[in-house]
């Protein structure tokens, strides 16, 4: 670009203005509700665990002015507030926010309302299945208790009530399985549900038919109990889904995403993202994220695309080019044409290898999906051979089906069913505890078998946020303030940060890409770039700045990254656990050095395209690894969905949260525990799915020889059920301890 | 035996009820937060004397 056309976009800073800063709730009115006179608005606020937080904010908000309802749900985080009146809701959001929670705008999804059902809808079925469970063992433990002694008609009423009681039950509690079983079985498969099925429906027929010809046995209750214990596995781990989506959600639904559209009038609107469209005029104020892709209507402006390509130093655009979403807006206010809809706009080209990244992922075979792979015909072969053993030994038809139900009983998998679930849900409420947000329990496996962890630079181990270095002169500090006061730009406020309060140069300049000029005392002070000042000084960083100060001879100021605190901790503690740690950054080779040798990590690529990267994953992935990718970036998303497992930090861009296993909000030192714990985890499970193999040895001789009465199910089943949620519950205090 | 032609059915009626009264809890909401349920015990909600 020519001199004059950056002197044309000169830009006058008047005192005062510059430092009338938005708050940063301004665009939550966009997500408010209004329904008559009351409006409603749901947040989500992360940081409060306890009755003390919970009284406070509730507290504090139901004393605002207008507020008629003020309530958290302590398990999701989310907050729902119901006011008449005019009261602003950035001030309800202040309010949280100045009692020390993090709170942003709680996007509410039609699959969060879809998930709420089915955990609902589950907990019911529940329900329903120990009431009939509990009721039909007080028959049956009368029928046991009474063996030898009661009449063969008692015994047929008792029996007669059981089934009564257990039809409804099977019927209304049954469904998520059959349901399931047959979705399967349609498509020529099989899973668990299908034996499950099998079982209860088998189990029930006979029992009424054995009931009706006044026979020995039922198995009412062991259908029932089957069910009660198969749902409480079920249920857990819908909990565990739906409160990991719905913090991961709303951790990307910022406040910050409602956007300025400008209508035809010229007014300024917030509205919420969803609702632009392509060809739009929507303003991008200073700090500001673009959600959507756009096209700068204004002559230039200077933006911070580290989230998009990874580099950090800031970009200059001018008019007509391409501003990508996620990109956040350094200069003044410019205005911008949407090129397309939020839902769309983030990348037709990283969608194709998040798609491809996610197929790979549903080609990972759970632990328990491989249990049930061995399982499922394990038991049916088992159930018919033990029928036609039976039948070939002459014991007559009526006896050897009875016999084969009950090994199919016996042996259904309760304990199989609850050996993940319950593990998942305690290892994923210690981790939530934690600030750590699983996406799926299944992920913790993957987490568990990780050898290599790949690591993003910017926003995952340094701050992306420039400072000034320690070595620079207080005096030379303290001049350059007065020009950067009047600059949001990450440099000025780096050297603000540096100076402290204090006053502001009378009409700063600021000119896009090069830099910050005023007249002071009558000579022109300039801060900017090396190039742009005019001094070349062999070094062309971009992080440089130089001060020049009338006719003086140019000072250089010189800005580091910082490490974000506790990383290098992190690190050590990664690889003393024997973890393979590697940088793979977009940014500058000579900045990933720096910081790979800070951290003492050996292996470092640099100014790796999103494209590099995915192909740099998929090479590791060649050589065998499994490798845990950590990334926050647009240009990591598609690494991030191609690795064997990832993270990504709570800053991040929704398409790199939605495309890892887990969010992270404490910082990366929490990455050590989230490892750990996946790894004690698996171990769990794998106990817990030993003992069911265990317990099957034991159980199926017993079944097949004829000894499994009704009795004997009841015991083997709930034993199992209990030791293997035991076993499990000991993660707790793993996590506690360490 | 005919003390179980009464009892029976009383005691699925009480169970019944405790069904009963499970739905209506889990239909009204109550099972949505259980850590907040288990807090919101703890807090004081008496004005100062």
């Amino acid at each position: 670009m020519s001199n004059s056309d950056v002197l044309a976009y000169t830009r006058d800073w008047s005192l005062g203005d510059e430092h009338k800063e938005d708050s940063p709730f301004e665009g939550l009115s966009a997500f408010v509700q209004k329904s008559g006179k009351s409006q409603h608005l749901e947040l989500h606020v992360s940081g409060a665990k306890c009755a003390g937080c919970l009284g406070k904010i509730e507290k504090a908000v139901g004393a605002l002015e207008g507020v008629s309802e003020a309530r958290l749900n302590l398990s999701t985080g989310k907050f729902n507030i119901t006011w008449q009146g005019p009261l602003p809701a950035s001030s309800i959001a202040e309010t949280v926010s100045g009692l020390g929670y993090g709170v942003s705008a709680a996007a509410e999804t039609d699959a969060d309302e879809l998930q709420r059902k089915e955990e609902r809808e589950l907990l019911l079925a529940m329900g329903v299945a120990a009431f009939a469970a509990a009721n039909i063992m007080l028959l049956s433990v009368s029928v046991w208790a009474g063996a030898g002694e009661m009449g063969a008609n008692t015994k047929q009423i008792l029996h007669a009530i059981s089934g009564v009681i257990a039809l409804p039950a099977i019927v209304y509690s049954g469904r998520p399985f059959f349901r399931s079983a047959w979705s399967v079985l349609k498509r020529g498969r099989a899973n668990m549900d299908v034996p499950i099925s099998l079982a209860i429906t088998l189990a029930f027929t006979v029992s009424v038919v054995e009931t009706i010809r006044g026979g020995e046995h039922a198995y009412f209750d062991a259908a029932a109990m089957l069910i009660f214990f198969l749902l409480i596995g079920r249920f857990l781990e819908a909990r565990v889904r739906r409160r990991a989506c719905s913090a991961a959600n709303d951790l990307a639904g910022m406040s910050s995403r409602a956007v300025t559209r400008i209508d035809c009038d010229g007014n300024a609107l917030k509205v919420n993202p969803g609702v632009v469209a392509p060809g739009d005029i929507l303003l991008l104020a200073q700090g500001e994220r673009a959600v959507v892709d756009m096209a700068l209507a204004d002559e230039l402006c200077e933006l911070d695309e580290s989230l998009v390509t990874g580099e950090s130093a800031p970009h200059v655009l001018t008019k007509g080019m391409r501003i990508y979403a996620g990109a956040v807006n350094l200069s003044g206010p410019v205005q911008a044409k949407a090129l397309s809809r939020a839902s769309d706009s983030l990348l037709a080209d990283i969608g194709r290898m998040l798609d491809a990244g996610e197929q790979r992922r549903s080609a990972y075979r759970k632990i328990a999906d491989k249990a049930v792979a061995l399982y499922v015909p394990f038991v049916h072969s088992a159930a018919a051979l033990t029928f036609i053993g039976w039948m070939l030994a002459g014991a007559g038809f009526r006896q050897s089906i009875l016999i084969a139900v009950s090994t199919l009983i016996i042996t259904c998998p309760c304990a199989l069913a609850l050996a993940a679930p319950v593990a998942h849900v305690v290892a994923a409420g210690k981790l939530f505890q934690k600030g750590i947000f699983l996406k799926s329990g299944d992920a913790l496996e993957r987490f568990a078998s990780v050898d290599r962890i790949v690591l993003d630079k910017t926003g995952t181990l340094s701050l992306g946020v420039p400072q000034l270095s320690d070595a620079t002169d207080q005096k030379i500090i303290a001049d350059a303030a007065l020009l950067a006061r009047a600059s949001r730009h990450p440099l000025s406020r780096a050297i603000t940060d540096a100076a402290g309060a204090g006053p502001v140069a009378p009409s700063v300049k600021e000119i896009p890409g090069c830099g910050l000029e005023a007249n002071i005392e009558g000579t022109l002070w300039r801060l900017g770039s090396g190039q742009w000042i005019g001094t070349d000084l062999g070094e062309t960083h971009t992080r440089n700045l130089y001060l020049q100060r009338g006719d003086e001879e140019p000072i250089p100021l010189e800005f580091t990254d910082r490490l974000i605190p506790g990383t290098d901790d992190a690190i050590r503690d990664l690889e003393k656990a024997g973890y393979e740690t590697e940088i793979l950054s977009g940014d500058a080779e000579g900045r990933v050095a720096e910081v790979a040798h800070d951290l003492g990590i050996s292996r470092y690529t640099s100014a790796a395209s999103p494209r590099d990267k995915a192909a740099h994953l998929e090479a590791l992935r060649e050589q065998g690894h499994k490798v845990l990718m950590v990334g926050d970036g647009l240009n990591d998303a598609g690494a991030l969905s191609l690795a064997h497992a990832s993270v990504t930090p709570g800053t991040a861009i929704d398409i790199s949260q939605s495309a890892s296993d887990a969010v992270y909000t404490g910082g990366i030192s929490s990455l050590p525990l989230l490892l750990k714990l996946s790894r004690r985890t698996r171990n769990v499970m794998l106990q817990n799915f030993t003992f069911a193999a265990l317990y099957n040895l034991v159980a199926i001789p017993i079944a097949v020889t004829g000894h499994a009465t009704p009795l004997v199910a009841a015991l083997a089943m709930s034993f199992s059920s209990v030791a293997v949620s035991l076993n499990a519950i000991r993660l707790a205090a793993f996590a506690e301890g360490k | 035996m005919s003390g179980i032609l009464f009892l029976i059915p009383i005691a699925l009626f009480m169970g019944l009820l405790g069904l009963g009264a499970f739905i209506w809890s889990v239909r009204s909401g109550q099972f949505d937060d259980p850590a907040g349920s288990a807090n919101r015990i703890l807090i004081d909600e008496d004005e100062p004397l």
